[in-house]
């Protein structure tokens, strides 16, 4: 009889249980394990358990949230960060960790590094104590971001325990129309099924547009998986996957790379596999979009005007956007387009790859930022890619700050943060209150839409200004 | 991890949906040491001023609900970073049952890594109890894990689901990395399988 049909996550799933528990809790085994200084705690609390660590050589650590960014930047100035970053490297060094430090070429964001090395490949279980990890799900990989003492955990067994979550199916139908991102297309879905619409599941994306898109592009859509609520987001698999993982330093190669090839040509979800949830989506629909609230949700596209809590009928909707209207500082019925902005920040594990540098470099080439604009590459090796191309000029001529790779104000917790009351234009993926600094307003967007907000100052349709 | 059976205590209402982690500890407090207490910096920015002042209209500064035990909460609580220290901040501060209609899905687990108990009411249940925590300020609720209830003053008990591995993790305050050790034959098993299977993995 034959195998009824499956989808991609249920054939990957089933792949890594090692064990049943009760309640429907199962052991699965985790392929690759990325660590950043976050992950500093987990470290520390095994050795002073005494515990090893299971399989140093699945693990691949970076510094990436605490390092500065300053162009030039020397000894970390604050002890406790400087502290955060040296033991990270104290403890990769004691286990024989794969550690691209402060200075190593290798050097980035976790999640632009895992793929860029191609520690990040299709069919395997990846996980990192970090919420976006479902970026590397882009790849058709399980990936997912988890909890400190779940680290913990994974060092010490290579395992972890999960319960299944549901699978949800999001079609994007059609074609993007011109000046149509990946941002904007996730920005979109989020903005449709809201911030915990996706709580419980593992999100598929699939349809023309996911395919048409590059892997830059697919990143940036599973990465902002958990602003929807789901820990994990997936791509199938395909040429455009495999076209891009040959010959990086982790992949397979040779036999391997062929063994490989033939696994991951199985896994996409088979036609006929039934999904939890159905969500479909027009790219036709899709305009450029920017949020104007404190959660991913709150998004619409770059022509429509800030919402009116008072034309709402549901009171405590109505609250929590007086709320938000309050913090960011916007007046209900005012046209998107036209906020000023007091800085722009390009960067982040959504938007700082090489693809998301030169749709910046595109606006901003001829012509000059009016605001602030820090422009942070992903990784060393988008930084030096980005530079043979000569976009480090570009953004020097027009005015823009080209800075060292981390995370930087997308979570401010290196020190680069917005004041509070400023109005920040960011490619990054969360606007909460707070994120970007105390009192910080944030607009998300595209690497596009962001060097157009740079050059006007204002909140900008960029396709207006092409 | 310290057992969870039973605990009454008093409950606080927090209305506001998508409350995210970073407003429950922003980035700025992550790098303290674990010893540290988190306590004090429990929703921090809507908890204080700039000056460090408590903002009156904030629901743990109002005195009938200072101390509370238990928090309700309104969709999607706990969405958007892993940082556990969300979950060390409530406990550190004594709050050890979180009850509302959904939770960020990280955020649930870390709760029961610590143990601390997320309990998943429907929405229209979750209203109902902040609206009573409202109306009579300084209510307690009493959460019972093993029967798996939670009380008020009044009205039948409202049951709620765990899953029974869960729940047997809090009700022991076992330790997961242990279990999971004993775990050890069918972890090695599936390593040499994998190794045949899947060898470009190492």
């Amino acid at each position: 009889m034959a195998s009824p049909p499956r989808t991609m996550f249920e054939k990957i799933w089933t792949r890594h249980v090692v064990a049943e528990g009760p309640g429907g809790q199962m052991l699965l085994y985790v392929d690759r394990h990325l660590l950043h200084e976050g992950s500093t705690h987990a470290l520390e609390r095994l050795e002073r358990k005494g515990r090893p660590v299971r399989r140093p050589e699945a693990c691949v650590a970076t510094a990436d949230h605490y390092v500065p960014t300053a162009p030039g930047a020397g000894e970390i100035a604050d002890p406790e960060v400087r502290r955060m970053v040296a033991d990270l490297g104290r403890h990769t060094g004691r286990l024989g960790i794969t550690f691209f430090g402060r200075g190593e070429p290798r050097q980035g964001i976790v999640h632009v590094i895992g793929p860029e090395q191609g520690v990040t490949q299709p069919g395997i279980l990846l996980v990192c104590g970090d919420s976006h990890t479902a970026t590397h799900g882009a790849f058709g990989a399980l990936a997912f971001g988890v909890g400190s003492t779940e680290v913990e955990h994974v060092l010490a067994t290579q395992c972890l325990w999960q319960r299944k979550p549901r699978v949800m199916r999001i079609t994007v139908t059609g074609a993007r129309p011109f000046g149509v991102t990946a941002k904007d297309v996730i920005l979109s879905i989020i903005a449709r099924i809201g911030a915990g619409g996706g709580v419980g599941h593992a999100i598929e994306y699939a349809g023309p547009v996911i395919r048409a898109m590059s892997m830059a592009e697919r990143m940036t859509v599973c990465n902002m998986s958990i602003e929807a609520g789901a820990r994990a987001g997936m791509v199938a698999p395909d040429e455009t996957t495999y076209a891009y993982l040959e010959g990086r330093p982790f992949a397979p190669r040779g036999a391997m790379w062929s063994g490989a090839l033939a696994h991951w040509r199985t896994l996409p979800s088979d036609p006929a596999a039934v999904f939890d949830r159905e969500v479909t989506l027009d790219a036709a629909e899709i305009a450029p979009t920017v949020t104007w609230g404190t959660s991913p949700q709150d998004a619409l596209p770059i022509t429509g005007r800030v919402p009116d809590p008072a034309a709402m009928g549901d009171p405590a909707r109505r609250a929590s956007v007086e709320r938000a209207l309050a913090y960011m500082g916007l007046t209900p019925g005012a046209p998107l387009a036209g906020i000023p902005v007091s800085r722009v920040f390009i960067g982040s594990c959504t938007n700082s790859r090489l693809e998301d540098l030169r749709a910046a470099a595109g606006v901003a080439r001829g012509r000059r930022a009016t605001v602030p604009a820090w422009v942070v590459p992903g990784s060393g090796g988008v930084k030096r890619a980005a530079e043979a191309e000569g976009l480090d000029r570009v953004f020097a001529d027009a005015g823009f700050e080209w800075r060292e790779p981390g995370c930087s104000m997308c979570v401010g917790m290196n020190g680069d943060t917005a004041a509070a009351g400023e109005r920040v234009a960011s490619t990054s993926n969360r606007n909460f209150e707070g994120r970007q600094g105390q009192g910080a307003r944030t607009h998300l967007m595209s690497p596009a839409m962001a060097a157009a907000a740079a050059v006007t100052g204002r909140l900008t349709d960029v396709r207006t200004l092409a | 991890m310290e057992p969870f059976v039973r605990l009454t205590a008093v409950a606080a209402p927090l209305d506001l949906p998508n409350i995210d982690t970073d407003r429950i500890i922003p980035a700025r407090f992550l790098r303290r040491p674990r010893e540290s207490g988190f306590g004090p910096l429990l929703f921090h920015d809507v908890r204080f001023d700039a000056g460090g002042g408590e903002r009156a209209d904030f629901v743990l500064n109002r005195p009938a609900y200072r101390g509370a035990g238990v928090l309700v909460t309104a969709e999607n609580f706990g969405c958007g970073s892993s940082r556990e220290m969300a979950v060390w901040a409530l406990l550190d501060y004594g709050i050890r049952v979180v009850i509302g209609p959904g939770f960020g899905d990280i955020f649930f687990e870390n709760c029961f890594k610590n143990g601390a108990l997320a309990i998943v009411v429907a929405a229209e249940t979750a209203a109902g109890l902040r609206r009573m925590l409202a109306e009579r300020p300084g209510a307690t609720l009493t959460v019972d894990l093993e029967a798996q209830t939670i009380a008020g003053a009044d009205g039948p008990p409202i049951r709620f689901e765990v899953d029974a591995f869960r729940k047997h993790g809090l009700l022991t305050g076992r330790d997961e990395l242990a279990l999971t050790l004993e775990q050890l034959p069918a972890i090695e098993a599936f390593e040499a399988r994998r190794r045949v299977e899947m060898p470009w993995l190492g």
